[in-house]
């Protein structure tokens, strides 16, 4: 008996390590690369000058490029990841199947078709526009609960109604940016895939305040999640209120997804691929919450460097992350046919 | 009994066109009376709206084409597949052919409505085949849910690439950007001529194979036993298909779930017989995509809404209601 208890305890120590080192080594490697944002450019300058501009020193040219440019890019870039790979991993675990992420199942759509009509549309500052995607993405999270609910709720139907809802808001999309300003191209772009490019850190408060808040209360409910994900009837029987559970995971969920949407526009394949990469760094039993928040920084700053560096033309993020993502995600859908997890 | 049903919906519908191409002619962001339009086709004239009206006719006679094409593409699409959602958009085939026309403008510097069809079905037909294998892995084959969502994964990275070849060069960004929405307000008699013999041997396909598709719905062994060679049916009604889409795609862009809603409406009209269905597909896809362009210019005047954008409102819920009505096993 007391060895059986050895051996119990000795796998959960294991995995407990495991966990605190994956999520250690992302934050190492997320803090490298936002180095790396900072010291990349036209001009590099030396860590010396950067940790002397960032401390409140004014230099001539390095303090307008690094504080002006570099430094809101970087933040955004983290504050978006984390918010896109948190939100897109609750509503992952939430329904138990890791196509229903928010951008399959239309509701980062919701939350860019209000951003695109309030930005470009009635010209609005990012704080209006970042209420009203809130509120966008929420209605289209109940609409698709609601539709998808009839006499027995299924994952399958909820995905099925989620691309049609999507595929509708693409089409207000598209003709919201047909009727915009010709030249606003990369505005344009921005809201088809996902920028960093011309973040200010005027736009930066909200977001980040929204990661740092529903963020660390989506961290706080990892425990509650966890036990959701056994299934309806073991979660309630194990004492878990499970619809305001799952109300909350939502909320919280759609915040971060819309916030950081009106920001940096959908990034591709952040909120889809974060999940199931931290999960399958981290190792099962411990929620994936932080990590997948780290992933999700990690994938976003290191798209963005390839973005901006490694072709003659600039990238926005979130061409890089499509396309990097894309082979994963077929991958992902391959093997789940196989084993025939999908529906 | 059938027979005398069959002559009565396809006069009925035919009615339907002959209507919906003279509201095409006479709606616009100037309205012109009936009266004039009449006058200017039988006896021509040198008018302003005469002008304004020869203007309009390639447009409408596109619009109920490609319409007609898009609708027997669903039809064949959902038969072979035996899958509801199979529709080019939900494929992704319309998103492949974008991609290839784009690499086209951009890398071969093709430049003309002949070379874009080719680079166009072949990427419907690569796409289409790509999504195809991918859904229909594993348990259960090619069921609604795996197809639709191997589909939209599909579409998000190859608009991923497409958006990473048009970036950098902003005249093919701009002329994608109309393109990308599905329109036939860019239709011209070159571009009709062009695709016209492979929407013709797609259509006539279609109709061939119906009486094969009636006995494959019964399944695979019982057609099979019937006499009828299920991989040679298959594989025709899936070269039509993707004929069909990719042809009306390369020269009106992408537009979606008219392929999608058409047959299942026309199966809850006239039955589920393969021979009434696939005309009254085409009928009834010639009769929304045109409703769709006059709707689009109604509302949208002084200047227009796409038709992509109004097939997506229509085509859209359609979807939602199938999901809602599947039974959740077939999910």
């Amino acid at each position: 008996m007391t060895k059986k208890n050895h051996y119990v305890e000795e796998g959960f120590r294991k995995r407990k390590n495991r966990f605190i080192t994956v999520t250690f080594l992302l934050a190492v490697f997320v803090l490298m690369l936002s180095i790396a944002m900072l010291y990349l450019g036209n001009t590099r300058y030396s860590l010396s000058v950067i940790v002397r501009v960032l401390m409140g020193e004014q230099i001539q040219g390095a303090s307008f490029s690094i504080r002006t440019l570099r430094y809101p890019r970087m933040l955004a870039g983290i504050m978006a990841g984390m918010a896109f790979g948190m939100a897109g991993s609750t509503f992952q675990t939430m329904l138990r199947n890791p196509l229903a992420s928010p951008d399959i199942i239309g509701i980062t759509s919701g939350s860019s078709v209000a951003a695109v009509f309030f930005i470009l549309v009635l010209e609005v500052n990012t704080t209006v526009a970042s209420i009203a995607s809130i509120l966008a993405g929420l209605l289209v999270a109940c609409l698709i609960y609601v539709l998808s609910r009839g006499a027995s709720f299924s994952g399958g139907k909820m995905i099925l109604i989620g691309i049609g809802i999507q595929a509708m808001l693409n089409a207000v999309i598209s003709y919201l940016l047909l009727r915009a300003n010709q030249y606003d191209v990369p505005a344009a772009l921005r809201w088809l895939s996902g920028s960093l490019n011309g973040i200010q850190s005027k736009d930066m408060a909200g977001l980040f305040w929204t990661v740092w808040i529903f963020g660390g209360l989506l961290f706080l409910l990892g425990r509650q999640l966890k036990i959701l994900e056994l299934g309806e009837h073991s979660a309630i029987t194990l004492g878990l209120r499970t619809d305001q559970t799952r109300v909350l995971l939502v909320m919280c969920a759609v915040f971060l997804i819309a916030v950081a949407t009106s920001v940096t526009g959908p990034i591709s394949f952040v909120a889809f691929l974060s999940g199931p990469i931290a999960g399958w760094l981290a190792g099962k039993g411990i929620s994936t919450i932080l990590p997948a928040g780290l992933t999700g920084a990690v994938m976003v700053l290191l798209a963005d460097i390839i973005g901006q560096y490694a072709f003659d033309t600039r990238f926005p993020v979130g061409i890089i992350t499509g396309i990097l993502g894309a082979p994963y995600l077929i991958y992902l859908l391959i093997r789940m046919n196989k084993s025939g997890g999908a529906a | 009994m059938m027979r005398k049903k069959m002559i009565l919906m396809i006069g009925a519908s035919s009615l339907g066109i002959i209507l919906c191409f003279a509201a095409s002619l006479a709606f616009g962001s100037r309205n012109i009376s009936l009266d004039t339009v009449l006058h200017t086709l039988l006896a021509g004239g040198s008018s302003f709206e005469s002008r304004v009206i020869r203007e309009r006719i390639p447009r409408t006679v596109f619009s109920i084409l490609a319409g007609a094409s898009l609708g027997v593409s669903g039809a064949l699409m959902q038969a072979i597949t035996r899958n509801p959602v199979a529709d080019p958009s939900i494929l992704g085939v319309n998103t492949g052919a974008s991609l290839f026309v784009v690499s086209g403008i951009a890398f071969f510097h093709i430049n003309s409505a002949s070379e874009y069809i080719w680079f166009a079905l072949a990427g419907a037909a690569v796409t289409a085949i790509f999504v195809y294998r991918i859904g229909s892995m594993g348990y259960g084959g090619a069921t609604p849910i795996k197809l639709a969502l191997a589909g939209t994964a599909t579409s998000a990275a190859l608009s991923s690439l497409v958006s990473a070849v048009i970036l950098p060069r902003t005249e093919v960004m701009n002329a994608f950007r109309f393109w990308q929405v599905g329109s036939v307000s860019g239709a011209t008699w070159d571009g009709i001529r062009i695709i016209a013999p492979f929407l013709a041997a797609g259509l006539l396909m279609g109709i061939f194979l119906a009486s094969a598709l009636n006995a494959m719905a019964l399944g695979d062994d019982v057609a099979t036993g019937l006499g009828v060679r299920t991989g040679v049916v298959r594989l025709i009604g899936a070269l039509a298909g993707v004929l069909l889409c990719g042809a009306t795609t390369a020269l009106a862009g992408p537009i979606g779930f008219v392929g999608l809603m058409i047959p299942h409406t026309m199966r809850l009209l006239c039955g589920a017989d393969m021979r009434l269905v696939v005309p009254m597909s085409a009928i009834g896809g010639a009769i929304l995509l045109t409703t769709s362009d006059i709707l689009g210019r109604l509302i949208g005047t002084p200047g227009e809404l796409e038709a992509g954008i109004v097939t997506a409102f229509i085509g859209a819920p359609v979807l939602v209601s199938i999901a809602m009505r599947a039974k959740v096993r077939s999910l």
